[in-house]
This record gives structure tokens, C-alpha cells and sequence, in this order.
């Protein structure tokens, strides 16, 4: 599904992204780990596109993504969620939801023009399926509640509904999970398993080492920018490399 | 082509003196204070008043009138600006507000001094021509542009060398790292309008005395020059303001005489879209300026 | 009686003129582009109109003012191109410039009567047409909401970045939008050209669109119906001051001036919002005692 190979990305003279080579297959849950800086947002930034890599490719289904604009990546099928929560902070949780519907919504402007029911009609079914994303997090009560007012936990839940509303192939998530309690941050974990299981693959970045080991299929662990180790958990668990860079501690 | 170049000194000295405290504030707040003109103009006008009421000595009434300007700067920053600091969307509010303060402060001259046009009375300034080579200037344009350039650069030199200058640098940076650095940026913010009001005042009695005219629409025409200089120059940068303000002025008065007078506005706001289009940053600009 | 209609019927022309501007304003607001070019697509639409019914006065009225109007959102691309990249103010100043260029060129222009402008241009704008395109311009606005696009630049708004890795052309809808406003501008040019008679570059400078501005901000930009408030208010606003001030005994203009300036802060300080935000504000305030 996707694979980038020797993606390099530097910033003035840093490497903070080093000769980068993984796949991520079809349906699969890959883990992003790695100690804090290791270049795991950056590189979520390159591949959907927020910059370009020095050098290097990353392609989806076979086709090279990293020479295009964000929006031409998102059309190609892959969503993001950001570290930072990156919400419409002025919007509902439904409307942020309704945003992430764009690749998939008409745009018939002349019977909009026309009040014809058919934009009506859209306009509807874009909102039930809103709701609909909104509930599958388990946010529908709090649908009209202005993305600023939600709690930490609710805004990345509401931001992995808008991500899910284009019906990516690709699902990047950085770090879903933090300031989750755990009950809140294994739903998330269930509801990638969910998603993978539609077939969609997910490139997780997390801090909660234990949610990956148990969530993914396979890991890719970075350090300075360089994938240390690539494998299943129990590789992972097992490399000396990884125990070495940061596995001793919270796993 | 002598006589050009000094035309076009003079004139740019003004310019420059203007756009420094315009680009000064825009660094510091990442706002344009569109209350700057009429700080230039109402500080023409308390300098025309001391002059002609007060019987003040133009040399005598300059200084006032720039510490006026000063202190109009610091009201304007009270009122206009400090309450929506930390606002979402503060760059349109701020643009607004200090439009609003910019009609008080017409509304002022209007009362005070009535809509026709003013002038400095006669023998304000001793009325003598200096020679300089082929080119002659009269020993008012020589001052004017003598008195600009110094202020310009004892600016220059509070803000590389003074305590002060690196506190408002700092704060132009990033006003939170600065908070935590222990610098009073509240105090900060108030001096760097204080400044700039100042040379905005300057600004205007220099250019009172230079064009023998003060009225409440002489601002407008100035701002929008001005903007061209702070963008030419490049957003924040005050050297950056002070070369472009030449440097217009230079185009200006070469435009006038080679080309034809009714092309001398038309020429900053070339300029200025140039500048915007193939290297938005200006020549000396930090600022960000395309979409992140 | 007649007099007192007459005089009334003029400012509330005005009124709808304003409301036009201010929607026409409030059109790139909506994305969160802060453009002030609207001065010049004003005039281009206001020249272009005046010259149609000078020079082809057979032309029938409402094709001259969808020529009015197409002029100017054609001219916009160009504009827009380089333009729209700008983050914020440098968006502001550019369009400035803009503007102030298209002014100069029609203050230096010979066909156009250079600095004195067009005149005796016949009255065709009626009041019911003036308030007929204000409401078709309120409705193809409101139709946005809700759709595909009218999310689409609440999203480029709120956060343009994130809009783009959602798949939203930000570009495209930025510009369709700047396009939008000049249309929408260059319309109540027209509009007003046919009603003032005169058409003088002196009336699009830099003072008119930071008025269309200023208008659409005050309105409010959370509803349709806050620049059309927002011009009602201002465009009454002098005229009100200067009844009481003539009743008062103060000389109208600086006082005028004076109230203007102090109202607009108030507002914009106290009111962020706008005025369509008060019944709002009284609410929550009632909540919160």
C-alpha cells in the first residue's frame, strides 16, 4: 500500500528524517515508535504531503505521492489526524465531521441554486453520515458541542471521525491516544482494529508503547531520524537496538 | 541629474522617517497601525500651533511636537491596541481599531484647527539655499533631511546596543519567550509605540515645513507610500524602511522628471506589487509572509 | 412630504449600495482572506457601466450591469494568482495596492475623463432593482452555507493546513471567492454610477473599501444578514449624528467625525463579533447572572 524509500528530509543541516525505507501493506496496523524527535511527525508530514523529502520516494499502490500537493495526496486516499489536534475550532464536532466528507460529497451548485431537493437531500445525508462517524467514536451526544469546548481525549476522537469521513485507504495517526485514560485509549485501539479490518491500513505513531505492541502487526522504530528496526512486536520487543533507544522505560 | 538625486534624498529622508516607526510596531505586533498617519499629521498641526500661537521657536516647537506624537502613540496603544491582545483574529480588530482612533484623532484636528489647508508662517525657517556643486538646496531640505537621518539613527542605535532595543528585538521574536525571559512586555509594547509615534510626529512637522502644507487628509496620501516602503523594505525591519524610503524616494522624483508627474504614485504601488510577487519578503525582511 | 421622500429615498439607496459593498467584502472574509481590492473591482464595474450607457445606451440595463459585474471577477484571477499566496496582512497590502493602481490608471486615463471622471450618466437603478440584486446576492451567499463549498471555506477559514490534507483545493475556492467579491463589487459600482449620475475616481480609493470593510466587520460576519446590518448602521449612522449634532449646535463635521471614530471602537472592542452578535451576548449574559 505504501512504501518509501530512502526518504531523506533535512532542515538546514539537521537529518531529521534519514534515509527512511518501510512498507505498509493493506489492511495493516504499522506502528511508528521511536523517543521523542526521533522524526516520526515529520514524517507523517511527508507523506501527506505538508512538505516534500529532500530526497528519496514514497508511493501509494504504486504511484509516487511525494512530489504532490496535500490535498492531491488526500484525494488519493489517505487521511491524518496531527499531534496537535488540529480541529475547526470554530465548528461543531459534526461540522468538523462534514469537512472530512469533502472527496466524497457532490458539489451540485446549480440545483443548490435552484433549491431543488436533490441538494437538499445531500445536504442531509452528509450530515446523517456525520453523525453516523461521530457515533462510531461514540462522540454523537456531544455532535454540536463547538470542537473548542470538547475535552482533550473527545477533540482526537472527533478529529479520527473527520479523517475516517473520506474513507481513506491510508489512515495516519499521530499519537491518538495521548492524554487518554485507559479505557478511552483502548476504544481507539478497537476502532483501528475495526478500521484495519475494513481493509484500510493504519500508520500509528504512539508514545504508549504497550497499545502498539498489542495493536500492530508490524513496527517500525525510529531514532535520529534512522529506522533502527523493522518487524512484528515480539521482534521488536526482542532487537537490542530498540531496547537500547528507549524500550526500558513505560513499556 | 545632481539636482534629482538631492530632490530625492530629501524626500526620501521623510518617507524613511515615516515607514521606520510604521515597520517598527508592524515587528513588534505583528500589526499595521493605520493611526500612524494620523499621528504624523496631528504633530504637524501641535507644531503649527506652538509656532503660531505660542510664538515657540520652530526649534523649540519640533522637539514638543515629537514628544506629542510620542505620547499619542502611547494612548493609541492603550486604547486601540492592548485590549485585544491575545485575541483570535486580532490583525482585522487591530487594523479596525486603530482606523477608529486614526477618525478620532482627524476629528481633533478638524475642531481645532478647521478643514482648510495650513501653513507655517512666514519666517519659521530662515529662508537661504546651500550650494552643492551644480545642485542647490535650501538650508530647510538640508535640515529636514539632516534631522531624519539622526533620528533614524539614534533608533538604529537603541534597538542594537540599548537594553531597551534588544527587550522590543526580543519581543518582536516572540513575545511569550520573552515573558519568560523577564522582560515587562506590557512596558516593552508602550515604548515601541512611543518611538515610533515619535518619529511618526517628526515625520509630520518635517514634512509640514518641507511641502508648506498641513491638512487632515496629508496623512492619508503618505500612509499608502508608506506601506509601499515598509513592504519594500521589508515588514519589521527598520534599516530595511530606512533604505527603501530613499530608494523611493530617489524612483519618485526620477519618475517625475524623466517620465511624467501623473506616474509618481503609480510608481510606489509598482513597486510595491513587484515586491510582493517575486520576493514578498522585501530586502530585508524576516517576517513570514507566504501561507505556511 | 415630497422632499422629505426624496431625501430618504437617496440614503436608503445608499444603504443597499453598502450592503452590497459589504457582502462583497464579507465574500472573502469568509474564507479568512482579508482582501481590500474591492475599491478598484468597484470601479472598474462602476467605469465600465458608465461607458456601456454613455457610449451604447441601447444596451438594456440589466446586461450592462452583468457585464459590470463579470469584468471585474474576470480581472481577479490575474490578481489572485500571485496574490492569494500571502499570508494575512501582505494578502491586505497587496490588494491595496491594487486598488490604488486601478485608481491611478483611471485618474490618468483620457477615456475616462482622467481625474474628473464621467458625468451625466441617466438615472436607470430603481430601488426595487438596487434591492432585487441585493436579495439574489443574499441568496446565492446563503446557498453556499451548507454545501460541499460553503464547508469547504469555513475549513480554509479555521485552519487552512488542515483543510488541504482533507483534500480542499484551497486555492481554487480562494479565489472563486476573491472573483465572488469583485462581481458582487463591481456590481454596486454600476449600481451606483446609475444612480449618482457621476462616476469620479476620487469616490474607489483606499477610504471606500477600509468603509466596506469597516461595514461588514461591525454587521458581523457569522450571518448573512451582519454586513447588510452593518452598512444600514454605518450608512445611517452620520446622518443621525449630524441631525443631533445640528440640533446640539455643534459643527457637524468634526463632531460627526469624532462619534464615528469612538462608536467603531467601541464596537470592535466590545462587540468583536459584530452587532448581529448582541441578542447573543445579552443572552449569555443572562445565563451567566
Amino acid at each position: 500500500m505504501l512504501t518509501l524509500t530512502n526518504v531523506l528530509r533535512t532542515f538546514g543541516g539537521v537529518k531529521a528524517v534519514d534515509d527512511a525505507t518501510f512498507t505498509v501493506e493493506k489492511g495493516e496496523v504499522h506502528g511508528l515508535i521511536g523517543p521523542n524527535g526521533a522524526g516520526k511527525t515529520t514524517l507523517l508530514n511527508l507523506i501527506s504531503g505538508l512538505m516534500p523529502p529532500t530526497s528519496g520516494s514514497i508511493a501509494l499502490e504504486g504511484k509516487r505521492v511525494d512530489r504532490l500537493p496535500p490535498q492531491k495526496i488526500a484525494a488519493l486516499g489517505i487521511s491524518r489526524t496531527y499531534q496537535n489536534i488540529r480541529l475547526f475550532a470554530g465548528l461543531s464536532a459534526v461540522d468538523n465531521v462534514v469537512v472530512g466528507q469533502h472527496l466524497r460529497r457532490q458539489s451540485p451548485f446549480l440545483p443548490r441554486l435552484l433549491l431543488l431537493p436533490k441538494a437538499r437531500l445531500e445536504e442531509q445525508a452528509a450530515r446523517k453520515a456525520a453523525f453516523d462517524g461521530l457515533a462510531r467514536v461514540g462522540l454523537r451526544e456531544r455532535a454540536l458541542t463547538p470542537a473548542s469546548s470538547l475535552s482533550y481525549g473527545e477533540q482526537r476522537r472527533v478529529e479520527i471521525a473527520r479523517a475516517l469521513a473520506a474513507g481513506p485507504k491510508l489512515l495516519l495517526l499521530d499519537e491518538p491516544t495521548a492524554g487518554m485514560n485507559p479505557p478511552e485509549a483502548a476504544e481507539v485501539a478497537r476502532l483501528v482494529r475495526e478500521v484495519a479490518r475494513e481493509g484500510r491500513s493504519v500508520l500509528l505513531v504512539e508514545h504508549n508503547v504497550r497499545l502498539v505492541m498489542e495493536l500492530c502487526d508490524r513496527i517500525t522504530v525510529l531514532n535520529f531520524g534512522k529506522v533502527i528496526a523493522r518487524g512484528t512486536p515480539a521482534e521488536i520487543g526482542k532487537d537490542p537496538a530498540v531496547i537500547a533507544a528507549y524500550l526500558g522505560d513505560g513499556a | 541629474m545632481g539636482q534629482q538625486i538631492l530632490n530625492g534624498i530629501f524626500v526620501g529622508s521623510i518617507y524613511a522617517l515615516f515607514a521606520v516607526g510604521y515597520t517598527l510596531v508592524f515587528g513588534v505586533l505583528d500589526i499595521l497601525n493605520l493611526a500612524h498617519q494620523a499621528v504624523f499629521m496631528l504633530s504637524a498641526f501641535v507644531a503649527l500651533a506652538l509656532v503660531e500661537n505660542a510664538h515657540l521657536s520652530i526649534w523649540l516647537a519640533l522637539p514638543l511636537a515629537i514628544i506629542a506624537g510620542g505620547l499619542m502613540g502611547i494612548v493609541l496603544e492603550r486604547l486601540a491596541f492592548r485590549p485585544l491582545r491575545g485575541r483570535a483574529g486580532s490583525n482585522i480588530s487591530g487594523l479596525i481599531s486603530s482606523l477608529a482612533m486614526a477618525t478620532v484623532f482627524e476629528a481633533i484636528a478638524l475642531q481645532l484647527f478647521g478643514p482648510d489647508t495650513s501653513r507655517f508662517p512666514q519666517g519659521t525657517f530662515p529662508d537661504r539655499m546651500i550650494q552643492f556643486g551644480s545642485a542647490s538646496a535650501s538650508l530647510l531640505q538640508v535640515c529636514i533631511a539632516g534631522i531624519s537621518v539622526a533620528m533614524m539613527a539614534v533608533l538604529t542605535f537603541l534597538l542594537a546596543k540599548t537594553r531597551l532595543g534588544r527587550s522590543i528585538r526580543a519581543v518582536a521574536e516572540s513575545p511569550r519567550a520573552a515573558r519568560i525571559l523577564g522582560i515587562d512586555v506590557d512596558k516593552v509594547i508602550m515604548l515601541s509605540f512611543f518611538l515610533s509615534s515619535a518619529l511618526a510626529g517628526a515625520a509630520g512637522v518635517l514634512f509640514g515645513l518641507a511641502f508648506n502644507s498641513i491638512s487632515q487628509d496629508v496623512g492619508r496620501s503618505v500612509e499608502l507610500k508608506g506601506l509601499a516602503v515598509i513592504i519594500l523594505g521589508g515588514m519589521g525591519s527598520v534599516p530595511g524602511a530606512v533604505i527603501a524610503g530613499f530608494a523611493i524616494g530617489l524612483v519618485e522624483v526620477f519618475t517625475v522628471a524623466y517620465i511624467g508627474s501623473s506616474y509618481r504614485d503609480a510608481v510606489s504601488f509598482a513597486v510595491l506589487f513587484v515586491v510582493l510577487v517575486a520576493r514578498p519578503s522585501g530586502l530585508l525582511g524576516q517576517v513570514a509572509v507566504r501561507e505556511a | 412630504m415630497e422632499d422629505f421622500y426624496l431625501a430618504y429615498q437617496s440614503l436608503i439607496a445608499f444603504v443597499g449600495i453598502n450592503a452590497l459593498l459589504a457582502l462583497s467584502v464579507y465574500a472573502t472574509l469568509s474564507c479568512g482572506q482579508l482582501s481590500l481590492a474591492n475599491a478598484g473591482f468597484m470601479a472598474i464595474g462602476a467605469y465600465t457601466g458608465a461607458l456601456i450607457t454613455l457610449h451604447a445606451p441601447q444596451v438594456p440595463f440589466g446586461l450592462v450591469l452583468f457585464i459590470s459585474a463579470i469584468l471585474p471577477s474576470i480581472i481577479a484571477v490575474p490578481l489572485g494568482l500571485p496574490v492569494l499566496r500571502l499570508r494575512g496582512v501582505f494578502l491586505a497590502i497587496a490588494t491595496i495596492g491594487f486598488g490604488e493602481v486601478v485608481r491611478l490608471a483611471f485618474v490618468n486615463w483620457d477615456f475616462t475623463n482622467g481625474a474628473l471622471g464621467l458625468v451625466a450618466i441617466p438615472q436607470r437603478t430603481q430601488p426595487w432593482i438596487l434591492w432585487l440584486m441585493v436579495a439574489v446576492v443574499i441568496f446565492v451567499l446563503a446557498r453556499l452555507r451548507g454545501s460541499r463549498t460553503g464547508y469547504a471555506l469555513e475549513a480554509i477559514r479555521e485552519d487552512e493546513t488542515a483543510a488541504r490534507t482533507m483534500g480542499i483545493e484551497t486555492t481554487r475556492y480562494k479565489m472563486a471567492m476573491l472573483a465572488l467579491g469583485a462581481a458582487i463589487a463591481g456590481l454596486a459600482g454600476a449600481l451606483e454610477a446609475h444612480f449618482t449620475f457621476i462616476v469620479s475616481p476620487a469616490g474607489y480609493g483606499f477610504g471606500r473599501v477600509v468603509d466596506m470593510l469597516v461595514q461588514a466587520v461591525v454587521g458581523g460576519t457569522a450571518m448573512l444578514f451582519g454586513p447588510v446590518l452593518g452598512a444600514a448602521f454605518l450608512t445611517l449612522l452620520p446622518e443621525i449624528l449630524r441631525e443631533i449634532g445640528a440640533r446640539i449646535g455643534l459643527a457637524p463635521g468634526p463632531f460627526r467625525l469624532f462619534l464615528n471614530g469612538v462608536i467603531l471602537l467601541v464596537v470592535i472592542l466590545y462587540l468583536p463579533e459584530g452587532i448581529i452578535s448582541l441578542p447573543q451576548r445579552l443572552r449569555r449574559r443572562k445565563k451567566a447572572a
